[in-house]
């Protein structure tokens, strides 16, 4: 185990292809443990092949550079292997799976390899409003946008990976529920402990930038046309993302922020 | 017998089957030794033991309202602990019961084709079970037709009774020894489940590469009658043809078939449902999963037919592709002959979204766990309809042939 303080995740130059076609150019992207940061970007940016990159999902070809996981390389790894080390996601668009029921999947994100849909099961079901005929459902099959964010974030508490990563966390899901999100969230990520304290670290993809409103990370980011455009302090970033586009913004903050 | 029967089934011997390749009957030979009747199931040589287990059958009889066993061409166990129900040798029954005659060869013609014939004119037993008016008899009854001997032919002829009001479950397993190298099963199933009555079937094929199948099976339900069956085939087998069909007479009548195959080695599998839908208010629903892998060919087959007024029917029929030398051809037809009815099909055939193996690999699975788990997933039909106990019996049966297939 590392020690506290280091960096979780470290991203070196990299570039990433999708189908023969150039995703992500040179990237840089440094987290450090106990931090939460937010990308910010319009469709298209690159921000979600980031994301499956660091997860190692084969579809994203890494051309050049490295990703470092708690001072290891990665890079080369299959999913599994990274999941092993630490890293959970939250999917956007999670696939449907005939057959394989959400509680499966809890048990599957304990390390069970074989279960019943016991107490244990039901009580992280209770976590999130989750009923137990809703566990015993083939998993996002016929799912609404709101199911499929409580059965991810389901997964993740089951799973308790230390670096955590969301993808688009709050489109799609009504007024009610993103609350609970957004304190599973923190709770999920350690936020109710002091900064120094912090063990746990977080990716948030958002679009919206709507879950700001209740989770806080450290630093932010634009993603655009596949770099990281610029960084700075979210709220300042947002507020110029909202005031001024995401063109713009890079602009005004480029110069600012993003030159260490 | 009646002289009227036997000269159709005389006329039909050599006439071919409209599916399935031909088989050569006389490959096959109809003597074979007499086995002597066992005291208890369990009296079994532990040679054979794990082929009955492979085919659902519990040896110790427990939970079990009663149990048959066929060893080749002998009826060497059959014993009934339950009042309200009858189990015995459709030979048996013949000699017992004059009223038998109305039931024979009354849903499947005896000239359908030289199969059929076959059975008649060279029967080698079969069951017979009938659950009186109003017993309802809740624990399941087992049934094996098992095959010991090489190169035999097998022709059973089954028939099974729901009276008015009654309930039955039955669980049969038909198995060959992994001492057989080839043989053939002919086997005529004929059951009827009266007004207010279910029957619900379970049946587990246990076959080896060499074995040629060829059932032929047909379920009158009539009002308020509700059939269910339950179809597992995941060994290698040489080829199966089957396309049984429940006849929904009654006001009310309901059938259900699930079958789960998975295909493997050089498998030719022929292998579909049908319902008839001759009462007001019936429904049906037929719902297959086909995996083929190797060379297997499977031809996945659903026929609807809505002939009476507000009927409903569904077809579901889905396969995964496992190999790029397997096949498996879906063929679901719906018929309507009326208007105020509801018929309704879909059906599927792919390989593995890959998707969904990362998406399983993300939670920490291995690549081949989450291909395991995919296919249990795929193959994990609802049980319904079922008690409790039999549901998870059931259960418990499909587990143990996918893990023989992991």
């Amino acid at each position: 185990m590392a020690p506290a303080g280091c960096k979780i995740l470290d991203i070196k130059d990299l570039t990433v292809e999708v189908e023969g076609k150039e995703i992500i150019t040179d990237l840089n992207l440094c987290i450090e443990r106990g931090e939460v940061h937010v990308l910010f970007g319009p469709n298209g940016c690159g921000k979600t092949t980031l994301l499956m990159t660091i997860l190692g999902f084969p579809a994203y070809k890494v051309k050049k550079g490295r990703i470092l996981f708690k001072d290891v390389d990665i890079t080369d790894l299959p999913t599994n292997e990274r999941v092993k080390q630490g890293m959970g996601m939250s999917f956007q668009h999670p696939p449907e799976i005939r057959g394989v029921k959400l509680g499966d999947m809890v048990n599957i994100a304990m390390g069970r390899k074989e279960g019943k849909i016991d107490e244990r099961v039901v009580e992280l079901g209770k976590m999130l409003n989750i009923p137990v005929e809703f566990l015993n459902r083939d998993v996002n099959l016929g799912f609404s946008g709101g199911e499929v964010k409580r059965s991810e974030i389901l997964q993740l508490l089951a799973q308790t990976p230390d670096f955590l990563m969301f993808d688009e966390p709050d489109s799609g899901v009504d007024v009610e529920n993103i609350e609970l999100i957004g304190d599973l969230m923190n709770e999920l990520l350690g936020r109710e402990k002091i900064p120094s304290k912090r063990e746990r670290s977080g990716l948030i993809i958002t679009h919206s930038g709507f879950i700001m409103r209740y989770i806080k990370p450290d630093r932010a980011h634009v993603m655009l046309n596949g770099r990281i455009a610029c960084s700075g302090i979210p709220d300042e970033v947002a507020r110029h993302i909202i005031e001024e586009g995401f063109e713009r913004c890079v602009k005004v903050c480029g110069e600012k922020v993003c030159a260490e | 017998m009646s002289q009227e029967i036997s000269e159709r089934a005389q006329r039909a011997k050599a006439k071919k089957a409209l599916l399935g390749e031909d088989v050569d009957i006389e490959r096959y030979t109809t003597e074979t030794n007499e086995y002597g009747p066992l005291t208890s199931l369990g009296e079994i040589s532990k040679e054979y033991e794990q082929d009955l287990l492979n085919a659902g059958i519990e040896p110790t009889e427990k939970e079990r309202s009663g149990s048959f066993l066929q060893r080749d061409r002998s009826v060497i166990f059959s014993r009934v602990k339950y009042p309200g129900l009858e189990l015995m040798s459709t030979t048996e029954a013949i000699k017992k019961y004059d009223w038998l005659k109305d039931y024979l060869w009354k849903l499947i013609p005896v000239d359908m084709d030289k199969y059929t014939a076959e059975v008649e004119l060279a029967p080698s037993h079969g069951y017979f079970i009938r659950a009186e008016a109003g017993s309802k008899v809740t624990m399941p009854v087992q049934s094996c037709l098992f095959i010991t001997s090489e190169k035999i032919r097998q022709n059973v002829h089954n028939i099974a009774i729901a009276e008015e009001n009654s309930e039955l479950h039955i669980i049969t397993g038909c198995s060959v020894s992994h001492t057989v190298n080839s043989a053939l099963h002919l086997g005529i199933s004929e059951f009827y489940v009266k007004k207010g009555a279910k029957i619900t079937f379970t049946m587990v094929h246990n076959w080896s590469g060499g074995m040629e199948v060829r059932p032929r099976s047909a379920v009158a339900i009539e009002d308020d009658g509700v059939f269910i069956s339950n179809y597992i085939l995941v060994t290698p087998v040489k080829s199966l043809q089957m396309f049984p069909t429940m006849y929904c007479r009654g006001r009310n009548a309901r059938a259900t078939s699930q079958s789960i195959v998975y295909a493997l080695d050089n498998a030719r599998i022929d292998l579909g449902s049908r319902a008839v839908l001759q009462g007001e208010g019936s429904r049906a629903e037929i719902i297959s999963r086909v995996i083929a892998t190797d060379n297997a060919k499977v031809i996945a087959r659903g026929d609807l037919i809505g002939a009476a007024k507000h009927v409903k029917g569904h077809l579901e029929c889905r396969g995964l592709m496992l190999s790029d030398t397997a096949e498996v051809e879906s063929i679901p037809e719906l018929k309507a002959t009326r208007r105020d009815l509801d018929l309704s099909h879909e059906a599927a055939v792919g390989k593995i979204a890959e998707e969904e193996i990362q998406y399983l690999m993300s939670r920490g699975l291995s690549e081949e766990e989450a291909t395991s788990v995919i296919i249990r997933g795929f193959l994990n039909v609802d049980i319904t309809g079922l008690p409790d106990a039999l549901a998870n019996e059931t259960k418990r049966m499909f587990d143990m042939s996918l893990k023989k297939v992991m």
